[in-house]
């Protein structure tokens, strides 16, 4: 057994360990080493707990078998996982360490004393509040994050489930927590202490339902934030500095990109937990004007035409490259241009996709350099140089609109200026709006050529045609 | 009169509130999922409490009401430690500079 004060300087290594991990990040190169650093700190936090705890009881027998099952599954996972299916992944992580927050607050509600908290029924007052703040949050990212699993994974529909009062609701809901918990305070009634959680898995749930889509990169950088500060709660209950300090990186670290994927689709964050959004746009104006106006469609020897013929192509990647898994052979495409020396450039929006960076994780499993792949800030000039943008599987994030119409949804969102390009190829199954419910202007310019088929049979076609 | 330790966890908190901040502006955005991925795996460390709660239990009762929600969340923890970090891994094993081919 070693000593509270030495475990302390051990967990605080394994806080400064995680904090290398997420830095190794800041490039491809330095990334490996970074994780290398975060399994370091997980180890040693685990192995100094066993230590702290000292009694070897036959309990020791379980946890490790318990440890073994958890690792055998979770490797499964990880290793069986296909990339496009990652935000689920992400979002079904996020909900099981919700719960394992919310069973560690159980767990030391219900035997305080090996948690040096206090006895049953005088837990000491500060310990109370942490632990019941670290079960409602992670009580929350747990629900919620099954929900955003459902939505993502396509059981539950994507669109967003509205009815009257919601905020309403919500807010009461809210409230009721804030209460609950200082009467648990007062009178440390266990049955509260229930209705906590209970009210708490109820908010996951309403948080998320009235979310669509098109915001559920938001939705996961914001349950990844939950999640860190359930983890945080549960720190202060533990009085344990590692836990403390992966808590707050991980909290700030979701609440981060958060902020960057509301800005990318110019949306505040109150409006995307207000929900809604892609629900009602499909005015019946919009449809009319879709009739009116004539739209260029081509096949795919036309599109290995005009792309033999080009100097320099930018490919723009979106969720439906992920859903069609058109990835490797949009590679085996640029592979082929390449040969006839032609530019080719891949050009990133920031929300493309359903999570922060899904694109380029595809991308890079194609076995695409990170190099060639560049992010809107960077490319975007360099469309009116270029000869042909290849849009697969993206829709909104290229519609014009947004900087010319006001009235537009979508209007003040950054895009990608494909529509500069001197022809634009627009791989997509219909002329259906997309995610935001937006019609894209794009499909009815002059330069654009629309490639009606599905993302990978599409490339599939033009391979061939570009022999 | 004495400082709470409750200041200094809480100091050591929000300072680590702000190197989060710092560190993960840092952060490249084409790793932006990754980075996720392993920021689940790192908050799984919550395991430490699991641990201490079913360890808690006496060798004539194993599996108190306590430990078992110890043990319940040990396999939550670690379903996410492992795979968290084993998929990130292969996420960045494919960020590699492609070499030889262009």
């Amino acid at each position: 057994m070693i000593s509270a004060n030495l475990s302390a300087v051990f967990y605080l290594i394994s806080g400064i360990l995680f904090i290398l991990a997420l830095r190794g990040l800041s490039s491809p190169d330095t990334s490996r080493q970074g994780n290398y650093f975060g399994i370091a700190g997980m180890i040693i936090a685990i192995v100094v707990t066993f230590l702290s705890v000292g009694s070897f009881s036959t309990s020791l027998v379980y946890v490790i078998i318990f440890l073994i099952i958890g690792g055998a599954i979770g490797a499964f996972i990880a290793f069986k996982i296909p990339m496009t299916a990652m935000p689920e992944l992400v979002a079904g992580f996020h909900s099981l360490v919700g719960l394992a927050a919310v069973f560690v607050a159980i767990a030391a509600y219900l035997n305080p004393e090996s948690f040096n908290l206090g006895t049953i029924g005088s837990i000491k007052l500060a310990s109370l509040i942490e632990m019941s703040i670290g079960a409602s949050v992670g009580a929350i990212t747990f629900s919620g994050s099954i929900i955003a699993f459902l939505k993502l994974r396509g059981i539950m529909s994507g669109s967003p489930i509205i009815f009257s009062g919601q905020h309403f609701l919500n807010l009461i809901l809210g409230v009721a927590i804030f209460v609950s918990i200082f009467y648990l305070c007062k009178t440390q009634s266990d049955s509260i202490f229930w209705t906590v959680i209970a009210i708490s898995f109820l908010v996951g749930v309403l948080l998320i339902i009235p979310i669509g889509g098109a915001d559920m990169p938001v939705v996961i950088s914001m349950l990844n934030s939950y999640s860190g500060w359930a983890a945080a709660g549960i720190g202060f209950t533990l009085e344990n500095t590692a836990l403390i300090i992966t808590g707050a990186l991980v909290g700030s670290s979701g609440a981060i990109l958060s902020y960057i994927m509301c800005k990318a689709m110019n949306r505040s964050f109150v409006s995307v937990i207000l929900g809604g959004f892609g629900a009602d746009n499909s005015s019946d104006k919009t449809k009319e004007k879709k009739d009116q106006k004539p739209v260029k469609s081509g096949n795919a020897e036309d599109a290995a035409f005009l792309m033999k013929n080009a100097s320099s192509v930018i490919i723009v990647p979106g969720y439906g490259m992920a859903v069609a898994q058109a990835q490797h052979a949009l590679r085996e495409m640029v592979d082929k241009l390449k040969k006839n020396d032609i530019k080719v450039t891949y050009a990133i929006h920031p929300v493309a996709g359903r999570m922060p960076g899904h694109m380029n994780v595809l991308l890079a499993e194609a076995n695409v350099p990170y190099d060639e792949v560049f992010e809107l800030e960077d490319i975007n000039n360099d469309f009116a140089n270029s000869d042909v943008a290849f849009v697969i599987g993206a829709n909104d994030v290229t519609n014009p609109a947004a900087k010319t119409d006001p009235k537009s949804p979508i209007f003040g969102m950054p895009v990608l200026d494909v529509e500069k390009c001197k022809s634009v190829l627009f791989v997509k199954r219909s002329l259906s709006p997309g995610y935001a419910g937006v019609d894209n202007e794009l499909f009815y310019k002059d330069n654009t050529l629309m490639l009606f088929a599905d993302a990978k049979k599409m490339t599939e076609d033009i391979v061939k045609n570009l022999d | 009169m004495e400082i709470d330790p409750f200041i200094f966890r809480l100091s050591i908190f929000i300072l680590s509130i702000f190197i989060g901040y710092y560190v993960v502006w840092s952060v490249t955005p084409s790793l932006h999922t990754p980075l996720m991925s392993v920021t689940n795996a790192i908050s799984s460390v919550i395991i430490v409490g699991a641990i201490i709660a079913s360890l808690a239990g006496s060798s004539e009762n194993v599996f108190s009401a306590s430990s078992t929600f110890g043990f319940i969340a040990i396999i939550l923890a670690a379903i996410n430690i492992f795979g968290g970090f084993l998929v990130t891994q292969r996420m960045l094993q494919m960020y590699k500079k492609k070499k030889g081919k262009k």
